[in-house]
């Protein structure tokens, strides 16, 4: 848009635009998106504050010393590290235009993310089976909570993925579907970082303390 | 039907459910069912169903939804007000081994209900309303950033008030107070419904606020016209984006409250619980991270209401414009570090507590700044009394012994005494009403020409004001006396006959206010009667500075058919004051968003999804659930949400201001 407006050199300023172009489709997507992934963001914030304050409160009951098996912790952050570099070569065939590729790093980050939950879920089911249920203590009722919203999220992430991938199948890598595809990228990594603080904070620490 | 199939079925809900023993629920749901019968007929028989879907309900427009939010808001006041009176005449009565009238499962009922309708459905529905109507206005904007989205919001606020207001008639509401304290609220002590209901409808309204905050602080920092910079924008719209921006960033942590709330109460984890490890405590701090900055929330967009006024009615440019615009941010901020002061008395240690009665007394400064900024902006200036100016100064005057007795709760040791009393009532009361309540209506009778065409009645708007004005004050300023007497809070009977006198005074005050409610319906109905005599066809009925009033009253849908530019901090001013000639020819076609009915449906099954909750009704939750997750995705298939008002269109309405406006001359 230009400001076609210079009271020195007119004389009168100008008040309205005559020649007017509407903002591009989208132009304020990235910056909303942005504040929502801020949000969100502070979701995990109260999680982890919450985990802070009571995840040394055992009850007498298992401590993550007795729960966390750290190498199957490692797989799987790596499925989630991997997942978002894999994402991260289909956002660049995706700016070369290339649709077919696109979609085969789309596919192969959403397997790293189906992996991923499936890891988690079998770790969830195996403490489950040992007694250590998010109703034991309050530091597993933290713990569930915590890592259950994380995982929460890769799922709605993975729905979203496959949305996304019958779109750019159906209307090609159109700018509407760029746009999405950049965002659902922004989310993604986004979940990487959070899990990194999971990593660190829960399992690291856990263990140690 | 075997009892299991009929759990399964309709969950924990059940003809015992109704709350057909309590003759006073009855008698008011005969009273909705027939005004809301009428009401339903009435559309029905006048074929304005149609009219309404296309024209409102699936609206993506900021202004019709603007307007639907402050409707929302004032249906609500008067539950909420329901209420108050109801709590005015029970403590009024129950002196001298009587019980009143309302026994202690409704009573406690009564003043939950108040408080959580009073926040989340009338005052932040009004607020929002204003804001989500002026906003782009006031920066040239044609709508805000992501329209749907906004119809979007608006429905999940009102599946919220839908929650609770069925509470009234299926089941009952929370009995723990408006902010549902555990160990009470939690399944041990509250097995019932009522906080479920709680729970759910702050959950669906809580998601509709966030989403509007986001797309509010999008619309202010990415569609302001040319030459607004942040520097030159209206107080109005500063005080928005402050508003936003606490909303983003303190909604959230309501929203994992309340999730931590619900996993206690659903799954029988241990957050807020006494043993295994939970900590009650930490709900009461969660929700205070949340629950300060939303007086906050509530606030700001008043002070902007009332830097407008003052300084359109004081004919003169806002004194200290830039130090009300960092007094505005400094709040924001400070906001964040002063929740504690909700709880001194939990026991943290002189240290905590000295650092936030400090933090919560600085606050007062930058509020003291823009109380200045106001008194300087009407001096010397030509001041005209309308209806927007007396709320601005029955603000001022109020507001400031509100902020006193805000100060003196800060100081820890007397907070010890004052902890829980009346005199605390006293003092929320006098600042939401005094800022926020007079806020809003001066920002309804400010800006209502510019929706709707026509001024409000001032003799009916007058008589309101005193009533208001007069009722707050005798209902509130004895709560301070009761206050300082020792009196807590949320009491049902006395026994000491002496206080019995000001709980009387008291519930006259609630009557004048209820007097001035009634007047207000009346200035509504009686302007709408003589709305030809009353009618603006400037745009600038109360010749205003800022943007919204440099487009016609009521607006057309794309707001101004040339985006304006802007050189000066009091834009429309400016350009009066340089002679501005309206653009009659050029016109081209305006893209505009379309309508849509997703949002409605979306913020439906939302609903429909948390009554199930709420009863265990887990086939409708789920069926909901997944239903969402269809609509939801399938709107995204949808590429094509813009079309064009073709340039006749626009020539068409134009030519009609023209008349109107030769007409005026």
């Amino acid at each position: 848009m230009t400001v076609a407006v210079n009271p020195a050199q007119t004389g009168e300023p100008v008040f309205y635009l005559a020649d007017e172009h509407p903002h591009p489709e989208g132009w304020s997507t990235s910056l909303g998106f942005w504040i929502y992934l801020m949000s969100d963001c502070l979701i995990f914030a109260i999680l982890f504050a919450t985990f802070g304050v009571l995840g040394g409160n055992y009850a007498a009951g298992p401590a993550p010393k007795d729960l966390f098996d750290l190498n199957l912790v490692a797989v799987n952050t790596s499925m989630l590290l991997l997942s978002s570099i894999t994402y991260g070569f289909a956002m660049l065939t995706m700016q070369q235009n290339k649709v077919a590729q696109t979609q085969i790093w789309l596919a192969i980050t959403g397997l790293f993310g189906l992996a991923f939950i499936g890891i988690e879920l079998t770790e969830f089911a195996h403490m489950i089976h040992e007694g250590a249920t998010p109703q034991r203590s309050a530091f597993l009722s933290a713990f569930f909570t915590l890592v259950g919203t994380h995982g929460l999220h890769v799922s709605c992430g993975l729905i979203w993925l496959v949305t996304l991938m019958v779109q750019v199948q159906k209307f090609g890598l159109i700018e509407a579907n760029r746009r999405r595809l950049m965002c659902l990228s922004m989310f993604w990594h986004f979940l990487d970082v959070v899990w990194i603080g999971v990593f660190t904070f829960v399992y690291l620490l856990g263990v140690l303390r | 039907m075997s009892p299991d199939l009929l759990k399964l079925i309709f969950g924990r809900l059940g003809f015992e459910s109704l709350p057909l023993h309590e003759p006073i629920v009855v008698g008011t749901f005969a009273v909705v069912a027939l005004g809301g019968a009428a009401l339903l007929g009435g559309l029905t028989y006048f074929r304005l169903w149609g009219y309404l879907w296309r024209e409102w309900f699936t609206t993506v427009d900021h202004k019709r939804i603007g307007i639907m939010y402050m409707i929302l808001g004032i249906v609500m006041l008067l539950r909420g007000f329901a209420d108050a009176l109801m709590m005015r005449g029970q403590q009024m009565l129950a002196f001298g081994g009587s019980e009143g009238y309302l026994n202690a499962h409704h009573y406690d009922q009564v003043f939950t209900a108040h408080g959580v309708i009073m926040i989340f459905f009338v005052a932040m529905p009004l607020v929002t309303g204003l804001m989500n109507y002026v906003v782009p206005l006031q920066i040239g904007a044609r709508d805000v950033s992501f329209p749907f989205l906004n119809n979007f919001s608006f429905w999940m606020t009102v599946g919220g008030a839908v929650l609770v207001m069925a509470s009234l008639f299926i089941g009952e509401f929370a009995r723990t107070g408006w902010l549902a304290y555990p160990p009470l609220s939690n399944i041990g002590y509250s097995p019932d419904v009522g906080v479920d209901y709680y729970i759910w409808a702050l959950q669906v309204a809580g998601v509709g606020t966030t989403l509007s905050g986001i797309n509010l602080i999008c619309t202010i920092v990415k569609l302001r016209c040319p030459g607004m910079t942040m520097m030159k924008m209206p107080v109005f719209t500063w005080t928005s984006l402050c508003t936003n921006v606490l909303i983003v960033a303190s909604f959230p942590v309501l929203t994992v409250v309340l999730a931590l709330l619900s996993l206690d109460r659903y799954v029988g984890t241990n957050f807020f619980t006494n043993d295994f490890g939970g900590s009650p405590m930490m709900y009461v701090n969660l929700i205070w991270i949340w629950g300060h900055p939303e007086v906050y929330i509530l606030v700001l967009p008043a002070f902007g209401i009332f830097s407008e006024v003052t300084s359109t009615f004081s004919g003169k440019r806002l004194f200290g414009y830039t130090s009300m615009v960092y007094a505005t941010v400094v709040i924001t901020i400070l906001s964040y570090l002063v929740w504690l002061h909700h709880f001194f008395t939990m026991g943290s240690g002189a240290s905590v507590n000295s650092f936030f009665g400090i933090t919560t007394m600085i606050i007062s400064i930058p509020t003291g700044a823009k109380m200045f900024n106001w008194l300087f902006t009407m001096y010397r200036g030509r001041i005209r009394y309308e209806l927007p100016m007396m709320w601005t100064i029955a603000f001022m005057l109020t507001f400031v012994i509100g902020g006193m007795t805000g100060v003196l709760l800060a100081v820890p040791p007397a907070d010890f005494v004052l902890h829980n009393s009346l005199f605390l009532i006293a003092h929320f009361h006098n600042v939401i009403i005094g800022g926020v309540v007079f806020g809003a209506f001066a920002g309804i009778s400010y800006w209502f020409p510019k929706a709707f065409g026509f001024k409000l009645d001032p003799f009916w708007g007058k008589m309101s004001f005193w009533f208001w004005v007069t009722g707050f004050y005798l209902a509130f300023m004895p709560l301070y006396v009761l206050g300082l007497m020792g009196v807590t809070r949320r009491l049902r009977v006395f026994d000491d006959p002496s206080l019995q006198i000001w709980f009387v005074i008291a519930a006259i005050g609630a009557f004048l206010v209820l007097l001035g409610i009634l007047s207000m319906l009346m200035q509504f109905a009686v302007s709408f009667l003589r709305r030809e005599q009353l009618k603006d066809v400037t745009g600038d009925p109360w010749d205003a500075r800022t943007l919204e009033w440099a487009t016609s009253s009521p607006p057309p849908d794309y707001n101004f058919a040339f985006t304006p530019v802007v050189h000066d901090n009091d834009a429309w001013w400016d350009m009066k004051k340089h002679g501005y000639q309206r653009p009659l020819t050029g016109f081209r076609p305006i893209h505009m968003p379309s309508s849509t009915g997703t949002g409605i449906i979306l913020a439906g099954l939302a609903t429909a999804m948390g009554f199930g909750l709420i009863w265990y009704i887990w086939w409708l939750a789920a069926v909901c659930f997944a239903a969402l997750l269809v609509v939801g995705i399938g709107h995204t298939f949808n590429y094509h949400r813009d079309f064009d008002i073709p340039a006749e269109d626009v020539i068409r309405t134009e030519d009609a201001r023209t008349k109107l406006l030769a007409g005026a001359k």
